[in-house]
């Protein structure tokens, strides 16, 4: 029997990025998993954690647990998400001992999708051919809240034709932040075009990274450099052949 | 955000010479840091950050005992400790100190806590003269400007500044060659050191076990503050307090490396009450002030009293990257970077810059480099919790909590947002005079770009499957 896994799609790849969603399902299908979409999942919740408003966030963790609560393993094309459903939302329910207990059981079945593949379904070879030359960026909270380095590179490494060059400072922000990119656009916008400069410089034709946030940045900086430097994630370059 | 912080931070992105001496001196803090801390040259480097985290813990949650053990042990050498409140209690210690002494002349050390509480402002107020003796701090003492950075005060300061500001105010012309910058400098201090009637410095540790004050150096100038005039004053945080001498074999390793990737720096002095009988050197009274200024306020508060941990060891501004963009001069305060900005609104109240918890875009590069674990991005979350909500804010966070838990309300919503934000729509939005293109949309459309809205969402695709 294929083993049976869930896709949070997340708020941003539902409504703006759906081929993103659509190639993770893709990938985890031909390694035999059989993929579900629980209808009624929405957003994590995050964007209201990280402004401050704590209740609201709590409402919107609720609906999430609610929702992914009976599911088995539980995949997300995002490292930001996945880490405020694993780290944070035992926090958010500090005060409620019981809905804590439940967020915290959830939180060990909630997979970043490469993690999903390298340390749950034991892949790092999905059979895949990208003929180009790529950069990676990782991912503030894939990287450091979530400790993903080396997942989505043993990964690229498997792709047929694809060759990876490292950035060059390789940890840096790539300015987003969520609100804080609205809050402090021109700021944020700095960061983006350090990120962009330190793309160039690699040479590479696509950047790649498992936040669809981030590359939205990205591609913001990218494009106001008039450089047709294109970004993808990593589920779309694993789904091609 | 006051119109201030934004100000500030437009002017230091708009400078390239400033974005490049930021960036190329946090550059070099950064990589001598890795370098010191790497797996291979110091292996027990995660667990000593664990000890010094375990150890400042243990020290804040039990800051009374220590206080008083360090107290005692400080006057059973002969020296005195004098606990104040706030940034008059200090000023009006060393006034009176200083006319009962007759003292004119005050040479000081590298303190970030007197630049916290204003002291030279306060000491010059009144007639006496306080003299910087760290190179940097001498050449921003002369500039009149406040450090940019905790460990580099002067790290914005290219030597053609310094140049400049030796003209104007030394009428030294056109010496651009830093150790003649350097020995400019000496000349001048060195008659101050010896004239000096008071030596003011701060401290890098207090140990309680032994009494002893401190202070890691690489000039030997605080040496020199400390021990040449009559009176030394150490004006430490109460923060700063460690249980034992033994500690210091954890701490030692991780300052020096964090801060500017030296294994050690070149000085570092345990002083421990005044000159005793047959000993040479050193000052005739000893006094250590522990400053409060609203430390014990932070105390309260179990889940952000790890902002108290901090050793000031600046690693956390050299690897944020809003630090490297904004500089110092931006942050409200005299603390800058990820620990000034959850030290600010703890210290000032956040009113006094409510735009700066938000300042950060959550990288968390600052918690990973910190030696004593602070967790500054939980810290700065927390904050934001407490800030003063925006009305309009407030509501539309709301009506986004609504929506995420009525899956078919926040489908309909998203279609009917992808409609109006076409990429017409968006186009329509920038070239639009009024009410759509205000500040944060325009600012937010100037650098990134929405994605046209696709035709369908993931969850109409996969019905369609």
């Amino acid at each position: 029997m294929a083993r049976r896994v869930s896709l949070f799609v997340t708020c941003i790849v539902d409504q703006l990025f759906p081929q993103i969603g659509m190639a993770m399902a893709e990938v985890l299908e031909r390694l035999g998993f059989a993929v579900a979409f629980p209808q009624a999942q929405t957003c994590c919740g995050q964007p209201a954690f990280n402004s401050g408003y704590r209740q609201e966030a709590r409402q919107v963790a609720r609906h999430f647990l609610e929702v992914f609560e009976n599911c088995e393993s539980i995949v997300v094309p995002s490292g930001s998400c996945t880490s405020m459903v694993v780290h944070h939302y035992a926090e958010l329910f500090a005060d409620e001992p019981r809905t804590r207990s439940r967020a915290v059981s959830l939180a060990a079945r909630v997979h970043e999708f490469s993690s999903f593949l390298t340390e749950v379904a034991g892949v790092e070879d999905v059979g895949a051919r990208f003929e180009d030359v790529v950069t990676f960026h990782d991912g503030c909270h894939a990287l450091r809240e979530l400790g993903i380095r080396s997942a989505p590179r043993r990964l690229l490494a498997n792709v047929r034709g694809l060759e990876l060059r490292e950035l060059e400072p390789r940890e840096e922000c790539c300015g987003f932040g969520g609100t804080f990119s609205v809050k402090f656009g021109e700021l944020s916008g700095a960061m983006a075009r350090g990120k962009a400069e330190a793309i160039i410089q690699t040479g590479a034709k696509t950047v790649v990274s498992l936040d669809p946030s981030c590359l939205m940045q990205i591609q913001g900086a990218l494009s106001r450099a008039g450089l047709s430097i294109r970004t993808l994630h990593l589920a779309e370059v694993l789904a091609s052949r | 955000m006051s119109l201030e912080f934004d100000s500030k931070i437009h002017k230091t992105l708009a400078d390239a010479r400033l974005q490049q001496a930021i960036y190329t001196a946090t550059g070099r803090f950064k990589d001598a840091r890795l370098k010191v801390v790497a797996q291979d040259v110091l292996p027990e480097y995660q667990e000593l950050r664990a000890q010094a985290n375990a150890l400042k813990k243990h020290t804040i949650d039990h800051l009374d005992h220590y206080l008083e053990q360090f107290q005692s042990q400080v006057e059973a050498h002969g020296g005195k400790v004098v606990f104040c409140q706030d940034a008059a209690a200090v000023a009006d210690f060393v006034l009176t100190l200083a006319k009962e002494r007759g003292a004119r002349l005050i040479v000081k050390s590298k303190s970030m806590t007197t630049e916290e509480i204003d002291l030279n402002e306060r000491l010059e107020h009144h007639g006496l003269e306080a003299v910087e003796t760290d190179f940097g701090e001498y050449i921003l003492q002369l500039a009149r400007e406040r450090p940019y950075h905790i460990v580099a005060p002067a790290l914005h300061k290219t030597r053609y500044d310094v140049a400049e500001i030796f003209e104007q105010r030394l009428h030294i012309a056109n010496e651009t060659v830093i150790e003649k910058q350097a020995a400019i400098a000496r000349a001048a201090l060195r008659e101050k050191f010896l004239a000096a009637d008071i030596g003011i410095s701060g401290a890098n540790f207090l140990v309680a076990d032994s009494g002893a004050v401190v202070i890691v150096e690489n000039e030997g100038n605080a040496r020199l503050a400390t021990s040449a005039p009559r009176t030394h004053i150490a004006i430490a945080g109460i923060e700063k307090l460690i249980p034992r001498a033994q500690d210091l074999a954890t701490f030692l390793k991780l300052l020096a490396r964090s801060a500017t990737g030296q294994p050690l720096s070149v000085y570092t002095s345990f002083l421990s009450g005044p000159r005793r009988e047959g000993e040479i050197d050193g000052p005739d009274e000893f006094y250590v002030v522990l400053l409060d200024n609203g430390r014990t306020r932070l105390l309260e508060n179990p889940a952000r009293r790890q902002s108290l941990y901090c050793i000031r060891c600046g690693a956390c501004l050299n690897a944020c990257p809003v630090y490297r963009k904004i500089g110092g001069h931006s942050f409200p305060w005299v603390y800058s970077g990820p620990i000034g900005a959850i030290l600010t609104p703890q210290f000032m109240g956040a009113a006094h810059e409510p735009g700066l918890p938000f300042a950060s875009s959550l990288c968390g590069a600052c918690a990973e480099v910190c030696p004593v674990k602070i967790d500054i991005p939980k810290v700065l979350l927390e904050l934001r919790a407490d800030a003063p909500h925006n009305r309009w804010e407030s509501l539309a966070f709301r009506v986004f909590a609504w929506l995420m838990r009525h899956p078919r309300a926040y489908e309909l919503a998203g279609r009917v947002a992808a409609s109006l934000v076409s990429s017409e729509g968006v186009r329509w939005i920038r070239s639009a005079p009024g009410l759509l293109n205000f500040g944060p949309i325009r600012a937010w459309l100037a650098e990134r770009d929405l994605p046209p809205p696709p035709a369908h969402t993931f969850r109409e695709l996969w019905r369609r499957r």
